[in-house]
This record gives C-alpha cells, sequence and structure tokens, in this order.
C-alpha cells in the first residue's frame, strides 16, 4: 500500500536524476535550461489540474497569477532603494537582512529587497488577489466562469502593458539571482545549471507528491464531489464555496511561486507572460493530460513544454496549442494517455446512427 | 464642454456601441440554438474585415464586402460542421476549450495570411476628411454607414426571427429543442444556419466598421470580450436588451475618457462584464427567475 | 416526543408562481412523516426550502428548535439533516464507497494542510471513514457494489447508493425525495422496508413519494400539499378519508386514468 503511492515518485526522481546523468555524458548540458523552466510551468500546470481538473473550475486567467508573482518580486529586487539608506528604517530593514546591497551592471550599488522576502512578499500577494477576486467569481459556473476569469487575465495583462513602473512593453530585464540557499542560486548562469536543474525539479517533485496525496484525501473526493455534482456535495455537508476558494487560492500561489522562480531564473519577464494565450496554454495542457490525471498533466506538460522551449514548433508555436486543444477535447475528452480510440470512434458511430 | 464635442463624444460611442450589439447578437443567435457561447465569435469580424481587404484589390468594394462576408459564412459553417455537429451532448467546459481552441486556430491562420500588420477598408464615400453637416455639426460619412448598417442588419435578422418561417424554426429550437425536432425540425442544420447567420452579420460589421478602426489578426479577443459584456448585460439570449446594452457600453467608453486615461478605455468593458457578473448575472433587462432555469 | 423539525408559514414564490404557500408542519423524532401531492404541488420545494437549496420568502425552519433557515445548505447538513434529491444526484466518475465516503465527509477533519503533508493521523482517519462506509454498505447490502463506478449501476441500485450516502452523514433526520420513483415493484417493497429499518435505527425520516401504498403502509403521519397549500396533515387513516384529499386524488386518478 504505502510502496504502491510512494513509488511513482520514486521513479520520478529516478528518472530526473537519470536525466541529468544522460545530459551529462552526452555532453548536452544546454538541455539542463529548458528542462528547468519546464518544472517551473509544470507547478503552474498541476495547481490549475487541481482547480479545473479535480475540482471542476476553469480558470483562463492563470497566467496573472504568474506575472503577479513574476513582476513583484522582479520589481522588488531591482526596484533601487537608495532613497532609505541614510533612514533609520533603511538601516532597520538592512541589519534584519530584508535589504541588500548589491553591484548593478554598470558596477553602481544599488539597495533592493532581499529575494526571499520579495518571493515570499509576492507569493502572498498574488493568493490575497486570488482570495479576493475567487469570492464572488467561483460563485459562477461554466461560460460565466470562463469570462470572469478570462477578464481577470486581461486585466492583469493591461496593467503590466500600460504601467511604466513594470516596463510597459518591455517587462523587466536584468533581475537579480534568487539565492535560495546560500551557494545556490536560482539564476540562468552556465555554472549552476546542474543545481537550477535539482532545485527546480526537487521542487516539483515535493509539490506533485503533496498534490498526490491531497487528491488522495477526504478533501481530493470532496473537491471531485463538488465536481461531480456541487448541489449534493452540499447535502453532504461540504462547504463548497469554501473548498472552491481555496484550491484557487492554492492554484494561485503555485502559479505566483513559478512566476517568482521563473523570472529570476530567466532574469527577465515580459507581458507575454501575462497574456490570455499563455493561461489559454495552461489549459490546454491540463486538458491533454486528461484534466484529472496528475501525472498525465505532469507528463504531457514535460513534454510540450520541452518541445516548445526548444523551438520545435517555430512560428506556429500558438497554432500547435490551439489545434491540440481542439483534438483532444474532440476525440479524447478524458486525456491523451486515457483515449482508446476504438471505443471512440465506435461511440461515435453508434451516436450518429441514433441522432 | 462644448456642444459639438459632447455630440461628437456621442457619434463614437453609438458607433462602436452598436458594433458591440452585432457581435453581442452574434453570440445570442448561436447561445440560443446550442447554449454554446462561441470564444470564437470575434474571429469572424476579423476574417470578414481582413477578407474584405484582400479582396478589394482585385474587385469593386461592394462585390469585395459581398464576398468577404460570403466566405466567412462558409467559414462558420464549416466550423460548426468539422467541430461542433457530431458532438454527442458535449460538456460546457469541453465547448468552452474548442471554441477557444478554433479562435486561436483561425487568428493564427490570419497571422500567416496577413501577417501582424494593419488592414483598412477604403472609405465607402468620400475619405478621411470627408464630413458631412448633421445640423449645427459635421461627422464622418462612414460612421453613417455604421450606424446604418448595423441598424438595418439588426432589424432584419428581428423580422427574419419573427417573420420567416425559417426564422421561426431557429426560434422552436432554442425554445425546446426536443419539440421542435418532434415538429420535424432538424435541430442540426438549425445549428449550422446559426453559426452561418453569425458569421455573417460578424463579417459584415467587420467590413464596414474597418475603415475607421482598422483591422489586425488579433482583434477577435477583444472584441469578443466586449460583445460578450454586452451579450450578457443586456440579457444572454436578449437582442434588443443587446442593442440597448451595446449603446450603453459604446457610450459608456466614449465618455470614460474624460475621466480616465484613454489606455485603460477597454479596462472599462472587463469592469462592467465582471460587476454585472457578480450582480447580476441575468443581465439588465433580464428576470433572474428566467435566468435561474438556463443552463451554464 | 419531541419535534426535531418544525416548519412554520413558509412561504416561496417563483415569479408569479406561489410554488409554497404559507405551510406549516412539524416531524416528531422517531417518525415518518410524508408529504404528498399531486405534480407540481412544491414537494420538492418544500423539500429545498427545508433542507437549504433554496431560501424562503418568509416563514421559519427549526430543526430542534434552532432557526436554519438562513443558514447554508452545508451547514444544515452539518446539523444533522440529510437528504436525497427526486433526480438522483451520485458523484460520477467516483466508486459507490467513494461516492459513500464523501457521506462520511462532515466526520473526518484532515484539512488541505494535513493532507497535503500526508501526515499519519491522515491515514488512520482514512482508512476509518473506509470502514465506516464498507460496514454501513454491508447494512444495506450493497457491499459488493464498492468498487463498481456508480454512475454505472442499475437505476435501483443507484437509489439505495445514494440512500446509503445519505444515510453515511449519521443524519438524525432524513429527507427523501421521492425514493422509489422508477423502482420495480420489488425494488419498491425492499425500499419501504428500508424506511421502515431506518426508522428503527432511531433516524427520523421526512419522504415525498407518490407511491400512495408505500406512504400509507410506512409513515406515521401524511401531510398533503396542493397548488403549494397544505390541505390535510394527519394520521394515515384520517387523511384517506379526508374529502378534499379524496377529490384532489380522485380527480387526478382520473384524468390520468383518461
Ligand atoms: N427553480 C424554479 N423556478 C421556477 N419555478 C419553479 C422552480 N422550481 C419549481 N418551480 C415550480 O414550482 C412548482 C412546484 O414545483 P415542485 O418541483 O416543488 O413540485 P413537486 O410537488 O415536487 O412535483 P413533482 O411531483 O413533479 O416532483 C411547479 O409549478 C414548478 O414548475
Ligand atoms: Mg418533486
Amino acid at each position: 500500500m504505502v510502496v504502491r503511492r510512494v513509488l511513482p515518485t520514486l521513479i520520478l526522481i529516478g528518472l530526473v536524476v537519470l536525466t541529468e546523468q544522460v545530459t551529462r555524458i552526452t555532453d548536452t548540458r544546454y538541455y539542463l535550461t529548458q528542462l528547468t523552466m519546464t518544472a517551473y510551468y509544470g507547478l503552474v500546470i498541476m495547481g490549475l489540474c487541481l482547480l479545473m481538473g479535480y475540482a471542476g473550475q476553469i480558470s483562463l486567467g492563470h497566467a496573472g497569477f504568474f506575472a503577479m508573482g513574476g513582476y513583484l518580486s522582479g520589481l522588488m529586487t531591482t526596484y533601487n532603494l537608495e532613497a532609505l539608506k541614510g533612514s533609520s528604517l533603511g538601516s532597520m530593514l538592512t541589519t534584519l537582512n530584508l535589504l541588500v546591497s548589491r553591484k548593478d551592471l554598470y558596477g553602481d550599488v544599488t539597495l533592493s529587497v532581499h529575494p526571499w522576502v520579495s518571493c515570499i512578499l509576492a507569493v502572498a500577494f498574488a493568493s490575497v488577489v486570488a482570495y479576493l477576486v475567487g469570492g464572488p467569481v467561483l460563485r459562477l459556473k461554466g461560460h460565466y466562469l470562463a469570462m470572469a476569469t478570462l477578464g481577470f487575465g486581461i486585466i492583469v495583462y493591461r496593467v503590466v502593458l500600460g504601467s511604466a513602473i513594470f516596463g510597459e512593453a518591455d517587462g523587466f530585464s536584468d533581475i537579480p539571482g534568487f539565492a535560495v540557499f546560500p551557494g545556490v542560486e536560482v539564476s540562468g548562469r552556465a555554472s549552476v545549471r546542474v543545481a537550477n536543474y535539482y532545485l527546480a525539479w526537487g521542487l516539483l517533485t515535493l509539490t506533485l507528491a503533496g498534490l498526490l496525496s491531497l487528491v488522495n484525501s477526504r478533501i481530493g473526493r470532496a473537491l471531485r464531489a463538488i465536481h461531480g455534482a456541487e448541489d449534493a456535495a452540499r447535502a453532504m455537508g461540504i462547504n463548497t464555496p469554501r473548498f472552491k476558494l481555496q484550491v484557487f487560492v492554492l492554484s494561485a500561489a503555485l502559479a505566483a511561486l513559478a512566476g517568482v522562480l521563473l523570472t529570476h531564473f530567466n532574469g527577465a519577464i515580459g507581458p507575454a507572460q501575462a497574456s490570455v494565450m499563455a493561461s489559454v496554454r495552461y489549459v490546454a495542457i491540463v486538458a491533454v493530460g486528461g484534466m484529472a490525471s496528475l501525472w498525465g498533466t505532469l507528463t504531457m506538460g514535460s513534454v510540450l513544454n520541452m518541445l516548445s522551449l526548444r523551438g520545435y514548433f517555430g512560428s506556429l508555436d500558438d497554432a500547435v496549442f490551439g489545434g491540440i486543444l481542439i483534438v483532444i477535447m474532440l476525440f479524447a475528452p478524458d486525456g491523451l494517455l486515457r483515449a482508446h480510440p476504438l471505443a471512440r470512434i465506435r461511440s461515435l458511430l453508434r451516436g450518429t446512427e441514433e441522432g | 464642454m462644448s456642444f459639438e464635442l459632447l455630440f461628437q463624444y456621442v457619434v463614437a460611442g453609438v458607433t462602436y456601441g452598436i458594433i458591440y450589439a452585432v457581435v453581442a447578437i452574434g453570440f445570442n443567435i448561436i447561445y440560443n440554438t446550442t447554449g454554446i457561447i462561441n470564444f470564437a465569435q470575434g474571429e469572424f469580424f476579423m476574417l470578414g474585415g481582413m477578407t474584405a481587404v484582400t479582396l478589394n484589390a482585385f474587385m469593386p468594394l461592394p462585390l469585395a464586402i459581398m464576398l468577404a462576408v460570403l466566405v466567412t459564412m462558409v467559414v462558420g459553417a464549416l466550423i460548426e460542421m468539422i467541430f461542433i455537429r457530431w458532438l454527442i451532448s458535449p460538456s460546457v467546459l469541453r465547448m468552452i476549450i474548442i471554441t477557444i481552441g478554433i479562435s486561436i486556430l483561425v487568428r493564427e491562420a490570419a497571422l500567416h495570411i496577413w501577417d501582424e500588420s494593419v488592414h483598412a477598408l477604403p472609405y465607402f464615400t468620400g475619405n478621411e476628411v470627408t464630413s458631412i453637416a448633421v445640423g449645427p455639426v459635421r461627422i464622418s460619412p462612414q460612421v453613417l454607414w455604421v450606424i446604418g448598417t448595423c441598424t438595418v442588419m439588426v432589424l432584419a435578422l428581428n423580422s427574419f426571427f419573427n417573420q420567416t418561417s425559417l426564422g421561426r424554426q431557429m426560434r422552436a429550437c432554442s425554445a425546446n429543442r426536443d419539440a421542435a425536432r418532434l415538429c420535424g425540425i432538424s435541430a442540426k442544420n438549425m445549428v449550422t444556419l446559426s453559426f452561418v447567420l453569425s458569421a455573417g452579420i460578424g463579417a459584415l460589421a467587420g467590413c464596414v466598421v474597418s475603415p475607421i478602426t482598422y483591422v489586425q489578426y488579433s482583434i477577435g479577443t477583444g472584441l469578443a470580450i466586449k460583445g460578450f459584456t454586452v451579450a450578457i448585460l443586456g440579457g444572454l439570449g436578449n437582442s434588443l436588451g443587446a442593442v440597448a446594452a451595446g449603446l450603453i457600453l459604446g457610450l459608456l467608453e466614449s465618455f470614460s475618457i474624460w475621466v480616465m486615461p484613454t489606455a485603460y478605455k477597454d479596462a472599462i468593458s472587463i469592469a462592467v462584464l465582471l460587476v454585472i457578473l457578480f450582480v447580476r448575472p441575468s443581465g439588465l433587462f433580464g428576470s433572474s427567475e428566467a435566468a435561474n432555469l438556463k443552463e451554464f | 416526543m419531541e419535534r426535531l423539525l418544525e416548519v412554520r408559514n413558509l412561504c416561496r414564490r417563483f415569479g408569479g408562481l406561489k410554488a409554497v404557500e404559507n405551510v406549516s408542519f412539524s416531524v416528531k423524532e422517531g417518525q415518518i412523516k410524508a408529504v404528498i401531492g399531486p405534480n407540481g404541488a412544491g414537494k420538492t420545494t418544500l423539500f429545498n426550502l427545508v433542507s437549504g437549496f433554496l431560501k424562503p420568502d418568509s416563514g421559519t425552519v427549526l430543526l430542534d428548535r434552532l432557526a436554519v433557515q438562513d443558514l447554508p445548505s452545508y451547514s444544515i447538513a452539518r446539523k444533522g439533516m440529510a437528504r436525497t434529491f427526486q433526480h438522483m444526484k451520485l458523484f460520477p466518475k467516483m466508486s459507490t464507497l467513494e461516492n459513500v465516503m464523501v457521506g462520511r465527509h462532515i466526520h473526518g477533519r484532515a484539512g488541505f494542510v494535513p493532507s497535503f503533508f500526508n501526515l499519519p493521523w491522515t491515514w488512520s482517519e482514512e482508512r476509518r471513514m473506509r470502514r465506516e462506509a464498507l460496514d454501513l454498505m454491508t447494512r444495506l447490502d450493497i457491499e459488493n457494489l464498492a468498487e463498481t463506478e456508480a454512475t454505472s449501476l442499475a437505476y435501483g441500485q443507484q437509489r439505495m447508493v445514494e440512500l446509503c450516502r445519505a444515510l453515511a452523514c449519521s443524519p438524525r433526520l432524513l429527507l427523501l425525495d421521492e425514493p422509489a420513483a422508477g423502482l420495480n415493484m420489488r425494488e419498491t417493497a425492499e425500499m419501504a422496508k428500508m424506511i421502515s429499518r431506518i426508522r428503527d435505527m432511531g433516524i427520523t425520516v421526512l419522504l415525498v413519494e407518490h407511491d400512495m401504498s408505500l406512504v400509507m403502509n410506512i409513515s406515521d403521519e401524511v401531510a398533503v400539499l396542493c397548488y403549494g397549500q397544505k390541505i390535510a396533515d394527519d394520521v394515515p387513516l384520517a387523511v384517506q378519508k379526508n374529502p378534499e384529499v379524496v377529490r384532489v386524488y380522485l380527480g387526478e386518478e382520473n384524468a390520468q386514468d383518461s
């Protein structure tokens, strides 16, 4: 029983290590960069899978939370607080290690928020926004919920695109690395590539393990009940509004965390990360993975993100995701890994005869 | 504020408002026969405008517009026949995702055909600087074209649904699909027809407005959100409500320039959308009891 | 006997339609009380009002002397009222056992954080809930369906599973909306026996039912609704003799025959 529950996670860990070893032996270390990014996108997708696949609540605005995390952390770690330097507040914050000085590209010393602090603040902010937005939004269903979350995503996009403080169309660049532990820095430098790879996949594995135990618990059952028949779930005493809100906040926090880490890893973030298309991609991956399947979502998400990040889809990138969405939803609404092509074709034929 | 400026704001508001109303009516037509919100609705508009621009290089304007509308209608029919027709009672979530996928595909196809550049048809009469006097103020004739065409379109649709037998069949379908089928109405063909109609009116609106607003491959999503806002505001499925709501949103946007930067103009409609969804999802004119009976 | 449920002057309209109009009645602890009435009489609406799925325009619902009409349905469920639905609402894509375990939901306490971190005590709680659900299923004689997907079962079995799921809440008051609808004669008889057994377990039952013989055989009291109004409320024999009830029912019966 216990073995069966941890075995898949162990296999995942094995695969992660194996992949790293393979890149070492075949001298293809550069793959690790995209693999790291894939892992961070994996965080967003796992959260969305919980929300959409298990609790049955669609969100077309998750890129908004991702961008919120990335942009806020980017802003706080690059915004020069030199003005605070002389003040008692500044020195207090510096002694508490909440502010750090560093040299920027041009050798000037700048004072800015410590990445740990900015990370926590950014994720907390996104969670609070999710809590506030989720209250009214999650009362909606179906098309209304889709449109409301889409609207939320567009507002975030407009704000980052239209605000000078967020760099308008250029976004942020030159964002410093994030020293998670002494010696382990989230940044794109080649010297820390392996450490970053393990950090990202380690985090993803832990998240996956947590989410797996969550979906197999009393809570997961309640979420699936809400998905299947919300009225009946309420009749069983399940506090449906609270559960939906909690899942929404959890998935938003995961998206924001991924946003923070990926932004520090890339050293940059732009408005495209907040766009509707970005949100739709996350939805597409959850759909391809089979909606209520964390493993399926992880597998398909890794494959698709890897291919996309390596540029295999070229200028057809968005079209590929759009096409995938349609094909999966038409022919295999339970996900690619669970599709039984013959059974579906048979049921289709039967359906048309009746109809 | 001078009277003239005020008038200009009103004219701009009405022009955009009626466009939004047409997009909203497109939503309504499909929603009424299928219960689907077609997220690709804005793409019909874009497709109409773009195709007309291309065709106009080879033929006179009226012909180009007619052909563009026709082409878009065919695209609408194809979309329905390829992606929608054979699905057996699909879930709402599935339909949302499929229509989003369609909208992405259409948009990406447009990007590859017409690239990112902005296009526009020539002014139907005169040019950018022509204006005609309406009482004490002057407005562009194209504005009259837009308002006129859209009004005629709304009236024509209205009489189509009320007076012709085909229109009545479509309404029967939306009222009760099973009962309509028992009366020998082919519900599936009605659905195709609703896509064709909705594509057609979207395309025509895209053509008449393109000299003023220009068209680009990516305008669909923004327009769809506004059209949807208007459809909800007017009460989903209620076309006259959509006209009123369209005018309200158009005027609201137009006058918002007084109080906030133009860059945030688009945020108005989204804010309106969110507010109306939270406060009164049945719309301004719909009854909330009736809304409870709808399946979302 | 204590009055477990007391409904006073409940009103609810839909637009111009008075679905429930000034209805008062009470259910005593340990009773089986039935609500009958022709189609569209407002029985389901009454159930929805009592269980918090609809809010009344006016009137009060007292569950064990506590006013619950303003509470959300899930809070009412936690106070010991479970219900089934006229049109069954089993959870799709979940096994029968899982369906019943959802019924045990309110008797567990593992929240998001303990479940996410897989704390050992959540395992033992999970095992306990599983055992309790299986025990209950054994008592209702459906334990052999445990691993089957609930929505793929035969209609009669689904009714039984829904009943089992509601019982899993360990309610004090059980609301059954037409539990025998769509069942054949043998299944109906079984259901009647089951409802009596549930009462014998000490659970109070309020039920809506069209099957007259079932209602008259097992109920301790019967209330009759017609066009949203209560026209009778008494022991079965008296209700059967009530002239107004006879008029309403025979009128309807005749109409159905022709
Ligand atoms: N949500 C609603 N909106 C509008 N009208 C409703 C709604 N629910 C019920 N009604 C109406 O209220 C009346 C009572 O309905 P209700 O379902 O309570 O009857 P019932 O006694 O349960 O009937 P049946 O025996 O058919 O189950 C009916 O006329 C019905 O059409
Ligand atoms: Mg009923």
